[in-house]
């Protein structure tokens, strides 16, 4: 489980992110959502130690993740996988490569050992037989799925996806949908997923947090949004349904 | 950036690899730059010295005295600052505003050893031997010129060269080879790291670890020549 505790942000005396405090749960799809420039990366960001909450805490199972010592934090994150909007595959290196990377760094793994770890990756993500090429040459569904078989190579307990179907076909997008979906429940991880994509909260969805100017606005079931009566909420889903 | 390497044999293969792209990388454009240097550098020395009282042999000596002194290191890594100083800068930069660099940190590597250290190591050994291979080279051309035009005989050239080697000489020139090696891989990569945008940003990056590590160079020629010589 992760539990933020009244996490703010702020760049140079402008506060993007105030007092969000909220609970992700392990074995489920938390969907945090909100318009572009709102915050949610931000909120992600600090989530995963990429900035540093101005004040606040990010809780990793009881482990203070904002004031671990840095060999503590490296620990940490072997622990957590990450799918980047832009997949951030390493150009340089192959498919089969860019899987390896983490057991490589890691893992007292043998070579044959890493191999049939990179080939249950792909599998899983559905990308057998393309290990040998370079992300420049494959596309951009094939880039996310294979973005996903790096963030699960090493045996990750929280896995955060920052807008998972940006730029993908609706078909490709849901693809990936229940990619995140399946591997979320048969790894029993904490999966949180930053989207402004409702099909995605919707299909795949269990809990969402509505993120409003920097402001955690609403929280609950994925099941309670028709029913929230929060107007900011409300007009996020109609400005949806007519995206 | 120097703190404890992940897994020390990962360092260890992109170190080899980055010295192939620093090292082989750039030889082509050393021996060109080098031998043309040392021929150059042989004419105009002729030229300037064109008097009986003045034994040919000096000019083998002043042309590989100049070639080692200065010619070889600092020509050789203002050169090697555009080629291997942008090189490093754009992929590094690039690496940042792909998300490549959050990635690596988010895996819980150290981002900035992990892409400068090998680079900056590869350059500290790679660089000062295309400084020596350079040096080699420079008076080749010398030769070549010399003979070519008719203004002194290989032998007069070596001559020369031999009389005036001073060890120390040789000592200075790798001191100075070590020195702008850091200051090119180190620059760059500090360069490449620090971009904050997109691709322009990357432009400029690139652009601004040439300049820089220039300046650097010629500062540190100047330095290097008071405090040592």
């Amino acid at each position: 489980m992760i539990e933020l505790i009244n996490v703010s942000k702020s760049f140079g005396g402008v506060e993007v992110l105030k007092n969000v405090s909220t609970k992700f749960e392990t074995g489920k799809v938390n969907l945090v959502i909100g318009s572009s420039g709102h915050g949610k990366s931000v909120m992600m960001k600090c989530m995963v130690g990429l900035l540093k909450p101005t004040s606040g805490n990010v809780m990793y199972d009881d482990r203070d993740f904002t004031n671990l010592e840095y060999s503590q934090l490296r620990e940490v994150r072997k622990e957590i996988g990450m799918l980047f909007q832009g997949t951030a595959l390493f150009d340089s290196l192959t498919v089969e490569q860019n899987v390896e990377f983490t057991l490589k760094m890691f893992t007292s793994m043998t070579p044959a050992e890493r191999k049939d770890r990179v080939d249950f990756c792909l599998e899983q993500v559905e990308m057998q037989g393309i290990n040998n090429k370079f992300p420049a040459e494959i596309s951009g569904g094939m880039k996310k799925r294979v973005g996903i078989a790096r963030a699960i190579a090493l045996d990750i307990k929280y896995l955060f996806c920052d807008e998972p179907n940006s730029g993908l076909d609706p078909v490709t997008s849901r693809v990936i949908d229940e990619l995140l979906k399946s591997i979320t429940e048969e790894f029993n991880i904490t999966t949180i997923i930053n989207t402004h994509d409702m099909k995605t909260v919707f299909d795949i969805g269990d809990d969402v947090i509505f993120i409003y100017k920097g402001k955690k606005e609403w929280s609950g079931k994925v099941k309670d949004i028709h029913s929230s009566n929060n107007d900011m909420l409300t007009n996020f889903i109609k400005a949806s349904y007519f995206d | 950036m120097f703190s404890k390497p992940e897994k020390l044999s990962v360092y260890i293969d992109r170190t080899i690899t980055e010295m192939n792209n620093i090292g082989v990388g750039s030889l082509s454009i050393v021996v060109i730059i080098a031998v043309f240097q040392g021929a150059v550098t042989t004419l105009q020395i002729a030229y300037q010295l064109i008097s009986p009282l003045i034994a040919k042999p000096v000019i083998g000596s002043i042309v590989s005295d100049s070639s080692m002194l200065e010619l070889a290191p600092t020509i050789t890594c203002l050169v090697l600052a555009g080629k291997v100083g942008s090189h490093i800068a754009s992929e590094i930069g690039t690496m940042r505003v792909s998300e490549q660099i959050d990635a690596l940190e988010v895996m819980g590597i150290n981002s900035s050893g992990y892409l400068a250290l090998p680079k900056i190591v590869a350059g500290l050994i790679m660089i000062p031997l295309l400084v020596i291979i350079s040096i080699f080279l420079s008076n080749l051309g010398g030769i070549i010129a010399g003979e070519a035009s008719g203004i002194l005989t290989y032998e007069e050239y070596l001559q020369g060269a031999r009389e005036s080697f001073l060890p120390f000489n040789l000592l200075f020139s790798l001191i100075k080879a070590f020195t702008y090696a850091f200051i090119i891989t180190s620059v760059s990569a500090f360069q490449g790291y620090t971009t904050n945008g997109g691709a322009l940003e990357v432009g400029a990056s690139s652009t601004k670890a040439v300049v820089y590590s220039a300046v650097a160079i010629l500062f540190s020629d100047y330095i290097l020549a008071q405090i040592l010589l």
